[in-house]
């Protein structure tokens, strides 16, 4: 009796991989070829970006680094404005992360934390307008702007982060209501302001929320292609990215120095992936779950 | 430009205001504005409701997203109906026109093109790319050492910018010196032309957007530590092996996380630009995507009116498209709460 019961529960804390040899090589096996697909192209765009343009035309598929042109990456930063495209890129990516994380949180506490009437009603609009392709306001913001003058500057891409994000205002709503109501309470006892309470109590409590929307949202603005590709005409304005699709058309046959340019752009986003990793994937934890 | 937004800046020019923060001006004086008529409105109702304080917080609390709403949501939304409805080149004043610029897109071929490639792209790549990182997570989420490196690996393309992702890719599968038909012909097969052929450049766009399934996969992962271990315990008392427990457990408690992921996958697939605009919308308009059409229309010949049709109808698309999934979902996705209800029923 026992022994057929038993056996299931105790061995579940034993690892599996001890358990079951077989499964688990089959299992390593498809790891390891896995990650060779997913990696491979990475260090092809590495090793391209070290190559000189006829070793680009002979070497194919291989990863191996035959050469070392580190001068790839010189030439990335001096043939085109490179840092100028680089500043406006953080430009239109801290400033915005700044101001998503200050709007979309104010709403979301109080949306999570002050219930009143019409709170319902008003959060179910900023859930409808969730369901709102950004094509469909595309058109007409690209004249507000036009008619404040604003095209051709950073402005656009940078004033509109200012005035929430429904996705970032839902995420915040949804941490901020799991957070215990009785410290409102106390800070009303010791006669907080509700501002002043959101600011010095729940925001610092809310940090790993602040952390990983701060990410999501640099992944977000860091690559953004289309509202550059909208907003922005002159060379002086452009952001890495719409630089580099121009670059693209323009240079098509250098590759190696398309690859370099490519690989100073990614950098950024992986070094904030490894620095906030625990942190990104507790963020994505509480976005895709619950 | 606005005349009075002109009259705003030259003043500001006089005043001595930098160059760069000109164009900044008149939306700030708006701002300003709107915020001095919100302080007296707060004021005048803290003053008749003493005790309202709460309610009071929270509409200024929520002013920031209000204000966002009405100047980039709902403003635009009710003038892209109208626009839509006439032929403007942002240069002369709009034409009314009617219902002229969706008669217009109803017998352009180019809408037909753009609306199948369009269409083929979601309706291939998603049930893929949803399978394939389902799978993914279920095979990261077994605790085999070293398994955080792996997640960690497949993880990665999903932060490769779209511009430097559709760069690489477009030498990956270049015919002549690329890497994959380099591969293939080591395997003696010849590889097909991939972007630079009509025929194969939607199935390559497909299959690069399969590198980038990490984004779902980090869902997925942690949807299914998310299900309870006493319920496989439980299962696992009953007798049920492990492909039972994948059938009966496993599937129904995330099926509502396999159909966020599938409809944030649909919106996200029928608004794929990048690719279109870097291929410049690849041979015979094979890459002709419905927003690189759009922008086409709206950036490059200024059809403000034709491209605001457009919208609508990508619009209504992607509603119709949404609304096919949930209701062909419906009995398929399981909630906790339709088993607590049933319980305080009982």
């Amino acid at each position: 009796m026992t022994a057929v019961a038993e056996p299931l529960v105790l061995r579940a804390d034993r690892p599996f991989w001890r358990r079951n040899l077989t499964l688990t090589v089959v299992l390593y096996v498809v790891l390891a070829l896995g990650s060779l697909v997913f990696v491979y192209p990475f260090l092809w765009m590495l090793a391209t970006s070290l190559r000189s343009l006829a070793g680009v035309g002979s070497s194919g598929a291989s990863v191996v680094p035959h050469e070392f042109l580190w001068d790839n990456y010189r030439r990335a930063v001096t043939s085109f404005p490179f840092w100028r495209y680089a500043l406006n890129s953080v430009l239109t990516t801290l400033i915005p992360i700044a101001g998503t994380v200050f709007s979309c949180s104010l709403a979301g506490f109080a949306f999570a934390r002050l219930q009143v009437r019409f709170a319902g009603v008003l959060f179910a609009v900023v859930l409808a307008t969730m369901l709102l392709p950004g094509e469909v306001t595309m058109v007409p913001q690209f004249m507000l702007f036009n008619n404040f003058g604003m095209v051709d500057t950073l402005y656009p891409l940078i004033l509109p982060a200012f005035f929430g994000s429904p996705f970032y205002i839902f995420l915040f709503r949804q941490f901020f209501a799991r957070m215990p109501g009785e410290l409102a309470d106390a800070a009303v006892v010791d006669g907080c302001g509700w501002f002043k309470m959101f600011l010095l109590v729940y925001l610092p409590l809310a940090r790993p929320a602040v952390v990983a929307v701060s990410i999501l949202l640099f992944m977000g603005y860091w690559n953004n292609f289309l509202g550059p590709a909208i907003y922005i005409n002159s060379d002086q304005w452009k952001t890495l990215p719409l630089a580099l699709a121009g670059f693209q058309s323009v240079n098509g046959t250098d590759t190696p120095l398309l690859m370099a340019t490519s690989v100073l752009i990614t950098i950024p986003c992986v070094l904030i992936f490894f620095a906030a990793q625990k942190q990104l994937t507790d963020g994505i934890t509480f976005t895709g779950g619950k | 430009m606005n005349p009075t937004v002109g009259w705003i800046r030259s003043l500001a020019q006089d005043w001595g205001v930098p160059n760069a923060l000109v164009p900044l001006v008149p939306f700030l004086l708006l701002l300003i504005g709107l915020y001095a008529v919100i302080a007296l409105a707060a004021y005048l109702a803290r003053r008749k409701w003493p005790r309202a304080d709460k309610t009071i917080a929270f509409w200024l609390f929520v002013s920031p997203w209000l204000i966002g709403f009405c100047l980039f949501t709902i403003g635009p939304i009710a003038s892209s109906i109208y626009v839509s409805l006439t032929s403007w080149d942002l240069i002369t004043p709009p034409r009314f026109v009617g219902l002229a610029n969706y008669t217009e897109a109803f017998q352009d071929p180019k809408v037909a093109q753009a609306l199948k490639v369009t269409l083929l792209y979601a309706v291939v790549s998603v049930p893929l790319q949803t399978v394939l990182a389902f799978l993914v997570a279920l095979l990261l989420n077994t605790d085999l050492p070293g398994m955080r490196l792996f997640r960690t690996i497949w993880y990665l393309p999903s932060l490769v910018s779209g511009v430097a992702q559709m760069v690489l890719f477009l030498w990956v599968f270049n015919p002549q010196y690329g890497l994959m038909n380099d591969v293939l012909g080591r395997f003696g097969i010849a590889g097909p032309g991939w972007f630079n052929d009509a025929g194969w450049a939607l199935p390559t766009v497909i299959l690069m957007s399969l590198w980038t399934i990490g984004g779902a996969m980090v869902i997925y992962l942690a949807g299914l530590k998310d299900v309870p271990s006493n319920l496989y315990e439980a299962a696992a008392l009953d007798g049920a092996g492990a492909v039972r427990q994948f059938w009966h457990l496993t599937l129904p408690q995330m099926s509502p996380i396999i159909l966020f992921n599938a409809l944030t996958g649909i919106i996200g697939s029928l608004q794929i630009f990048t690719q279109g605009f870097i291929a410049n919308g690849g041979p015979k308009d094979s890459l002709l995507f419905f927003v690189y059409y759009l922008y086409d229309n709206a950036f490059q010949n200024f059809r403000m009116g034709y491209a605001s049709a457009l919208a609508w109808i990508l619009f209504v698309v992607i509603l119709a498209l949404t609304a096919v999934t949930l209701r062909g979902s419906a009995f398929a996705v399981y909630y906790e709460t339709e088993l607590s209800r049933k319980r305080r029923r009982r």
